[in-house]
This record gives C-alpha cells, sequence and structure tokens, in this order.
C-alpha cells in the first residue's frame, strides 16, 4: 500500500508533487507499514554516526555499482540489495543524504532504472532533519528479508550512454559540473583529487548549470519558480525538448534529472553516467575548452 | 598484496583492521573518528595555522609539531559531518602522534592500502588519507634544522 503523499503548498506547483515529502511529513509517518526509509550519503560512515530512526543504508560505492564492470547492478543484484533491505516493489521507499541529497538522488535514480514504483525524495535532505533537531539513532533496523522481483534494468529511457551523446550534439545538454570544470581549468571538482581524466573541457554545445544552483541554503530545491527562471529563463530549455545532463560519474547529474524531470517536468531527460571520466578519456570524441558552449 | 613496514602502533591498527569482518571495519572507522581529540586552544583560537589538505572530499586542516625532542605531536580539525575523513584523522593521530620525526618520515606513504578499506570506500576517499600524511611529513621536514650529512 503506497502512503499518502505529502500535500505541502510549496510541492503543489511541482511537475510531480508526490516524489517529494518534508520533514514533517516523515516524522509522522515513520511507523507506517508499507514504509521503508534509506539513507544515501557521500560520506559512507554517516549512516553510522546516526540516522532517522529506522532508516537503512544504501551505499553508493559498494551497492549500487557492480564490483568489476563500470555499470550498475543487474535486476538480481538489485533484488538481492532491495530484498536484504527489507523492502518489496510496494514499499514507498523515501531517501534522503547529505549534501543537498546529492547522493540520495543518484540513489533515486538507480531505482529508477529497475522501476521501483513509490520513489520519494525528503526535501532538505539529512541536514534538513539534523538542523530541525529531529532524533537520530545507531540503532540498525533488522527488518525482515523479503523477496523482491527481479526487474531487468531499464537503460533507455533515462540513462545515456557515448555513443547516444555523440548522436545528440547540437541539442540541448547540460554540464552540471563547477564552473571551472567546464571550460577545462580544472580536471576535478575544487577541493577534490583528481580522477583521471586526461583532457579537461566539456561537451561541445553543453551548458554549463553547476547542480547545486538548485538548491537553497537549507539544502531543500528551490521553488518550481526559481528552478524555471534558471534552466526555461538563462538556460533557455523548452518544453518538449530532448536533455541530456552530465558531471564527472553521473551522481551530481543525477540531481539535476530529478530537477528537471520530476519538479520541472520535461519529459525526455537522460542521465549521461559515463559523463567526464569517460568522455574526458575517450579517443576522437570531440571537446570544447573554455566558457563558451 | 605486498605490505610494508609499519611502526609498531601503526602496525596494530592495521592488524585490528584487518581482524574486521566486512562492514565491521566502518565502526572501527567510527571509533577512530570519536577518538580524534578537539583541537587545543592556540590552534582552535587560530585556525590560520592549520595547513588545509584539499585532496580530502571534505574540510581537514592539520598542523604537524616537532617538539625540542624530536617528537611530534599532531592537530587536526574535521567537521562531525565528515566521520570518514575524522576516521583517518583519528587513525593517523592514534598511530603517529608522540612519535620521534624519524619514525613519522619512515611511515611509508602507501601504508592506507593495508587496512583493508579498499572496499568499503572509494579511493579517493583513501587518497585523502595520504595525501594527510604527505603533508604531516613535509611539515616535519620543514621544521627540522639541516643536518649535516643529510
Amino acid at each position: 500500500m503506497a502512503l499518502p503523499y505529502d500535500s505541502a503548498p510549496k510541492f503543489a506547483d511541482y511537475a510531480r508533487p508526490e516524489m517529494l515529502v518534508t520533514t514533517e511529513w516523515l516524522a509522522e509517518h515513520l511507523d507506517d507499514p508499507g514504509l521503508v526509509v534509506a539513507e544515501s550519503d557521500e560520506d559512507v560512515l554517516l549512516y553510522e554516526t546516526g540516522h532517522i530512526p529506522g532508516a537503512v543504508k544504501l551505499d553508493w560505492h559498494t551497492e549500487l555499482n557492480d564490483p568489476l564492470t563500470r555499470d550498475y547492478v543487474d535486476g538480481a543484484g538489485f533484488a538481492r540489495l532491495m530484498s536484504d533491505r527489507g523492502i518489496t516493489r510496494d514499499t514507498t521507499l523515501v531517501l534522503y543524504g547529505d549534501r543537498n541529497n546529492w547522493w540520495a538522488a543518484y540513489a533515486l535514480w538507480v531505482c529508477t532504472l529497475f522501476g521501483h514504483p513509490d520513489l520519494r525524495l525528503v526535501d532538505g535532505g539529512r541536514a534538513k532533519w539534523v538542523a530541525e533537531g529531529r532524533p537520530l539513532t545507531t540503532d540498525v533496523p533488522q527488518r525482515p528479508r523479503t523477496d523482491y522481483p527481479v526487474v531487468e534494468r531499464d537503460d533507455t529511457t533515462i540513462r545515456a550512454f557515448r555513443d547516444q551523446v555523440l548522436a545528440h550534439l547540437g541539442q540541448p545538454m547540460i554540464d552540471v559540473r563547477s564552473p571551472g570544470e567546464y571550460t577545462g581549468e580544472l580536471l576535478h571538482m575544487p577541493d577534490y583529487p583528481q580522477e583521471g581524466a586526461v583532457r579537461g573541457g566539456h561537451i561541445p554545445g553543453a551548458r554549463n548549470v553547476p547542480w547545486a544552483r538548485a538548491a537553497a541554503e537549507d539544502a531543500t530545491f528551490r521553488t518550481r519558480k526559481e528552478l524555471e527562471a534558471i534552466y526555461a529563463g538563462e538556460v533557455g530549455l523548452r518544453p518538449d525538448d530532448d536533455v541530456v545532463v552530465y558531471c564527472r560519474i553521473g551522481e551530481r547529474s543525477s540531481h539535476t534529472w530529478f530537477v528537471l524531470h520530476y519538479l520541472l517536468g520535461y519529459p525526455h531527460v537522460r542521465n549521461y553516467d559515463g559523463s567526464w571520466t569517460e568522455w574526458g578519456n575517450s579517443v576522437r570524441v570531440p571537446i570544447t575548452r573554455g566558457e563558451n558552449p | 598484496m605486498t605490505s610494508v613496514t609499519l611502526g609498531p602502533r601503526l602496525q596494530e591498527i592495521a592488524d585490528d583492521f584487518a581482524a574486521m569482518p566486512g562492514r565491521e571495519k566502518l565502526q572501527l572507522l567510527l571509533e577512530f573518528s570519536r577518538e580524534l581529540p578537539p583541537l587545543p586552544e592556540r590552534y582552535a583560537e587560530h585556525r590560520d595555522l592549520l595547513e588545509q589538505v584539499p585532496e580530502c572530499q571534505s574540510p581537514l586542516f592539520l598542523a604537524a609539531e616537532v617538539s625540542g625532542d624530536d617528537t611530534v605531536h599532531l592537530f587536526f580539525e574535521a567537521p562531525p559531518e565528515a566521520p570518514t575523513t575524522r576516521g583517518f584523522a583519528g587513525i593517523l593521530h592514534a598511530g603517529l602522534d608522540g612519535l620521534p620525526a624519524d619514525e613519522i618520515l619512515d611511515t611509508p606513504g602507501e601504508f592506507s592500502s593495508q587496512l583493508g578499506l579498499q572496499e568499503l570506500v572509494s579511493p579517493l576517499r583513501l587518497r585523502g588519507m595520504a595525501a594527510m600524511l604527505a603533508r604531516i611529513k613535509r611539515q616535519v621536514r620543514e621544521q627540522r634544522p639541516a643536518r649535516p650529512g643529510g
């Protein structure tokens, strides 16, 4: 049984209000049957320091990726993971995390590849829950194991591969990395180590909108009006545009994918998870350097 | 895996990590993050005396002091919302604080690979720990007077 949607007035303006819940809503529904809360953080130890009572952990680094091939887990692997966390296909799976829900949005995007029917993000994520002084616990819940079905991953709808991006050149594309990475001045995120892109710059034609511009100071999403000012106003996206988003490995761009698709209602948005660590190393793909798209 | 020679305290830490199965290693890392001592006043009030380690994925600042007896004291600051980075700093503090400068300079840069954390923590983060050690060594070298013959 899906849980009721959060009727917060701010959400009503978004294209898909049911994709978000407030911290208030979550606090009220924590004990509801049919709900599983999952934390996904950039810092893989943060969950262990304390998490929302009852929340399970989804580790982007060790659990969502295939250990050998650069790819996500397959249908069987995803079913094992969900079963282990006590999640069924009917579960309302509510995700939250650190850093403006950066990794929670990534986990949500991966869960969407497997078509989990009811996924939601906590607006403001971990930071807002903590700032409001809401309870945290270090108790790890023991949910009874479930039998999540094996669903094959759908890579055709919200995921883009390198050759598809090559074919997409000239159409709308958003590079969500920092300005320095976009221009090619930096080969990595500011303050982060270099992680193996040979060339700096961006995919020709991509516009630069750093992902965190979609988040307000308190880590919640900006209002629909504010988001429209950025993506429709500054970037000039049109409602029926086919959009590709990318970053370094596809995590920051999952956040922008969520914003464009669910909050602003763009129907065709794909995340290129190969992103700069693939493009910046690929032989004979075109690169643009500097501030111009 | 090839092993490198560690000082006895760091070796003990590496052994403790090696003895922990899978995810329990994270609990041990969490303990180190909790045991990282707070900054003494002279640094807490003068954070500009600390050096940032930009290779870490979260803000991490450190200082190494070489005392008159040539032992080294280490000071770290990392925010509570960055427990992995704090845990790495905690390991370095528990393994190296108070040791003679020579022992610190002899610590192999790749020792973090002996903790068995690669499968749990991304390689990027582990490189952050190596970067902390590299900066500690540089600070130690800068503070020691030049020695004849080496």
